[in-house]
């Protein structure tokens, strides 16, 4: 698992890669809450998500909630399809505010 | 381990072991059993989606088991038994740790929207049918099965 954030105008972007799991939740859950802390609108960048289990649905949405009571936005973005089973299954895509892309999401 | 359920089972159609695996209950060895789960289920005639679903139910099989049944505790030990079952798979999950009551483990209201606790109901939505049983010896057995028609 690999992450990088960076900041795309007033947005903090943050790169999620490889597989997000019980393994590696507990780092993804510091930099998304760190993101959190430091921003009003937020990305995650989902694009290279290999794997995602309900360790890593956790640490999203644990990110969305600390981000409503910031009254900061937490979005997702580029979520590919295996990603987007799981939160589906957890009925979470409805949840989440999802953007196809970057150009899309800070048009929004 | 297989009981009288699954023998007969047998009987009635194919079963065939086609991955033993034994691991230490660590968060770090998960991975090292999906690739083997998913190229399993692939093999047992399951598509790819479903393939990948079923590693997933796996996946947070172990993780109760690493959490709840053994507590953290890492010199634990799970043996995972893959059997092709018709067009399908069937799934054990066995481990040495005190006996866990199954109601302990459960999923919360999907409504409700707070970190945690999806790990049985991911089990539950993607495979066919659950079985926790207490497994001879002492421990915990899960049986999973996932049919290619979603049968059981």
């Amino acid at each position: 698992m690999t992450e990088t954030t960076g900041q795309i105008t007033n947005r903090r972007v943050v790169h999620l890669a490889g597989e997000i799991d019980l393994e590696h939740a507990p780092q993804v859950r510091k930099v998304l809450l760190g993101a959190v802390e430091q921003g009003r609108m937020i990305l995650v960048d989902m694009a290279e998500v290999e794997y995602i289990d309900s360790s890593g649905i956790a640490c999203l949405i644990e990110a969305l909630q600390e981000a409503r009571k910031n009254s900061a936005d937490l979005a997702l973005i580029t979520v590919n399809p295996q990603a987007m089973r799981v939160l589906a299954l957890a009925r979470l895509d409805t949840v989440f505010d999802i953007h196809d892309d970057l150009t899309s999401a800070v048009r929004a | 381990m297989i009981d009288a359920a699954v023998k007969a089972a047998a009987q009635a159609e194919s079963l065939d072991t086609l991955l033993q695996v034994r691991f230490l209950a660590k968060v770090d060895r998960i991975k090292l059993i999906r690739p083997g789960v998913e190229a399993t289920a692939r093999m047992c005639g399951l598509a790819p989606s479903v393939a990948r679903d079923v590693v997933l139910a796996v996946d947070e099989a172990c993780q109760n088991i690493i959490l709840h049944a053994y507590k953290g505790r890492e010199s634990g030990e799970i043996d995972l038994t893959l059997m092709r079952y018709g067009e399908g798979i069937v799934v054990e999950l066995r481990d040495r740790a005190p006996t866990v009551d199954p109601r302990e483990i459960q999923h919360r209201d999907l409504h409700d929207i707070k970190p945690g606790k999806l790990g049985s109901y991911f089990m539950s939505a993607i495979m066919d049918r659950l079985e926790y049983l207490a497994a001879p010896g002492g421990g915990n057995l899960l049986r999973m099965y996932k049919r290619k028609d979603g049968s059981t």
